[in-house]
């Protein structure tokens, strides 16, 4: 396996948030421990439902917002304090795109003029080598320099995309963070951005974190997936593996739960409950109050992750405790 | 048996611009059917044009029948017996569909006073049971409360009860799932399929996801650029689909199991309205398309049995395989 480019070791980040305007404040902790590693040129998929951390966790692994705690290494070295010459030598390294293409563009301004900015900002080139860099951004991006001329309300939503992966690109970064890229799409232009993805993936060697909430493209785009649940990962294994055989009775409900056509929805498992809540999170496994399983301990103790076998690691007292299954 | 609702030759115009363009559709009690496709192919213009819920400068045309009397243009009084009445519909934002400053109650109550014809506390109880229906806890204490007090789930559950207050014999649900987390989307599912099953009701789901509308319908309708392209029971469109539309949506959906492979993704977007291509509007697309797919629109014809589709291609081999039958 080719050494990790990104090394997450124990990040958390907590939020303060007030109940009603005079309420108490109450802490609110968005990621919990999370720690993952991204070998060069592979895929991590996050997954998870609203309010898991997702999110969070990819902009804190980006640089965009420090952790409480923990630590973010980025090809070997831990990220440069917010706003050096060092971080920003290190932000053209790495990109983010967003999942709402128009909001991510100036509705006023040419998208070309978009894609070069970046080179600008880092002093990339001379202005003629920009301007053939952006050329041949579009080509890459499957678009052609009269794309190049609208502006962004002149484009489809998949060309949007489009743009902003292209401009994503222009600083060749190593790592590219996609937080919900294709979840705005079309299934059919959806399929066009992915496999984009993909190709622009092998041929530049770029090395993706993809959150999404769609187990399908997550699937189709990762190597190793992880499943959060509240802040924290409960269960990380390989994209196929994991996709096949679910351990954490989360992870079993979020398959059972993606509907495919050809099947009925005969044996799904239907979690009762609504999602959680981050700011009242329950003791001991925060999927517990869900669990078609639980016992009483995973009311009093967090799981950890504990490896299960291959590259599998699962954070669930009935997977990893089955010596206290037994004495039940 | 006659059709609960049957849809023929519906056209919808907004300045000019055609968004429908002929849209027949027949729906059976009790069924389930299944509209999909993508933003702007018509799946929810086609039952707001029906229901007469368009602003006026929508140029609606065609027949809609709901038990054999003609509802398009019908009188408001006579449409607003239909709508909450006999044919209940339930949005993609159930949030946005809820009066913040009125307590479920209220707003229950109001639905079931227009609809049914119930008194004092008749009204509340009634309210109470649908709440219980829908699966709320706790219903009798949970009417007082407000539409911010709930979650997005259990907001979407009270728009199922609401839509339930007038006893309807069809609910349309348009995209009733699509702001959901993937867990709470599977319990709104299974309360659909449960309430559908118990009242007799038939269901429109009207859907962008394939294996949502998979999984929750008995027949399934693909539409594109305001038509309809194909039309077939769930299990044989999605095990053999036959128009070329219908066959990239679904080689463009990633699967959850097996191999991984290449998604065929379909080339282009879908056209303009207000640039609509001559003859079939899926050709600049298609990979199959031959020069006459240019000249004129293929009409939706039945291949099997309840199957119909509008291509070309079909007709040919249908037209090849009725041949060797009269040989």
């Amino acid at each position: 396996m080719s050494p990790p480019l990104v090394e997450v070791s124990e990040i958390s980040r907590s939020y303060s948030m007030r109940s009603g305007m005079f309420g108490r404040s109450t802490a609110v902790h968005a990621v919990d421990g999370v720690s993952l590693t991204i070998p060069k040129g592979e895929t991590l998929g996050l997954v998870g439902e609203s309010g898991s951390g997702k999110s969070t966790t990819g902009r804190i692994v980006l640089g965009l917002e420090p952790p409480d705690s923990g630590e973010v290494k980025f090809d070997g070295k831990p990220m440069a304090a917010l706003g050096t010459a060092a971080w920003r030598a290190q932000r053209a390294r790495m990109q983010m795109i967003f999942q709402d293409p128009l909001g991510a563009l100036d509705r006023r301004l040419p998208v070309a003029a978009q894609i070069r900015e970046p080179l600008d900002i880092h002093g990339l080139g001379t202005p003629d080598a920009r301007e053939e860099r952006v050329r041949e951004l579009l080509r890459a991006v499957e678009l052609t320099p009269a794309h190049g001329a609208r502006y962004p309300g002149a484009l489809s939503g998949g060309q949007r995309q489009r743009i902003v992966l292209a401009r994503a690109l222009a600083t060749k970064p190593d790592f590219l963070v996609c937080d919900e890229p294709v979840s705005a799409l079309d299934v059919s232009i959806q399929a066009q951005v992915v496999n984009l993805l993909c190709d622009l993936q092998a041929q530049l060697s770029l090395t993706l974190l993809f959150i999404s909430h769609d187990l399908r493209v997550v699937r189709q785009i990762s190597n190793v997936v992880a499943v959060m649940y509240l802040g924290r990962i409960v269960e990380i294994g390989s994209a196929d593996d994991l996709f096949a055989r679910p351990e954490h009775p989360y992870a079993q409900a979020l398959v059972s739960a993606s509907p495919a056509p050809g099947r009925r929805s005969a044996g799904r498992i239907v979690l009762a409950g609504d999602p959680p809540n981050p700011a009242a999170r329950p003791q001991g496994c925060a999927f517990h109050p869900r669990c078609p399983h639980a016992v009483a301990r995973c009311a009093r103790e967090v799981p950890a992750l504990a490896a299960v076998g291959g590259n599998r690691q699962v954070a669930c007292h009935l997977v990893t405790g089955a010596e206290t299954r037994d004495a039940a | 048996m006659s059709p609960l609702v049957s849809i023929a030759g519906l056209s919808v115009a907004f300045s000019g611009v055609p968004v429908l363009r002929g849209v027949d559709l027949a729906l059976g009690k009790g069924e389930a059917l299944g509209l999909v496709g993508e933003s702007g192919s018509g799946k929810s213009v086609t039952w707001l044009a029906a229901l007469g819920l368009l602003p006026r400068h929508a140029k609606v045309s065609g027949s809609v029948r709901l038990d054999g009397r003609e509802i398009l243009g019908a009188p408001a009084a006579e449409l607003d017996q239909v709508r909450g009445g006999r044919v209940a519909m339930i949005f993609q934002d159930p949030a946005s569909a809820l009066n913040p400053v009125l307590t479920i109650r209220k707003q229950l109550c109001e639905a079931l006073a227009l609809h049914r014809d119930l008194q004092g506390n008749a009204v509340k109880a009634e309210a109470r049971r649908l709440l219980d229906l829908v699966g709320i806890p706790d219903a009798g204490r949970r009417l007082e409360a407000y539409p911010h007090e709930f979650s997005g789930g259990q907001v979407q559950r009270i728009m199922i009860a609401m839509a339930l207050a007038g006893n309807p014999d069809l609910l349309i649900a348009d995209e009733p799932t699509t702001a959901l987390d993937a867990t709470i989307q599977a319990q709104i599912l299974e309360l659909l399929s449960t309430v559908r099953r118990e009242m007799g009701m038939a269901m429109v789901l009207i859907s962008h996801d394939l294996g949502v509308v998979a999984e929750n319908c008995d027949r399934v309708a693909v539409m594109y650029a305001g038509r309809i392209v194909e039309q077939a029971p769930s299990n044989q469109l999605f095990a053999d689909p036959v128009h070329p539309y219908a066959q990239g949506l679904i080689g463009a959906l990633p699967p959850l199991d097996g191999p991984r492979r290449r998604l065929t993704a379909i080339p282009g977007t879908v056209p303009d309205p207000a640039m609509m291509p001559d003859g079939c509007a899926f050709a600049p697309r298609c990979t199959l398309a031959s020069e006459s797919c240019g000249h004129t629109a293929p009409s939706l014809a039945p291949i099997a049995d309840g199957r119909t589709v509008a291509c070309i291609r079909a007709e040919a081999s249908r037209r090849a395989l009725l041949g060797i039958a009269a040989e």
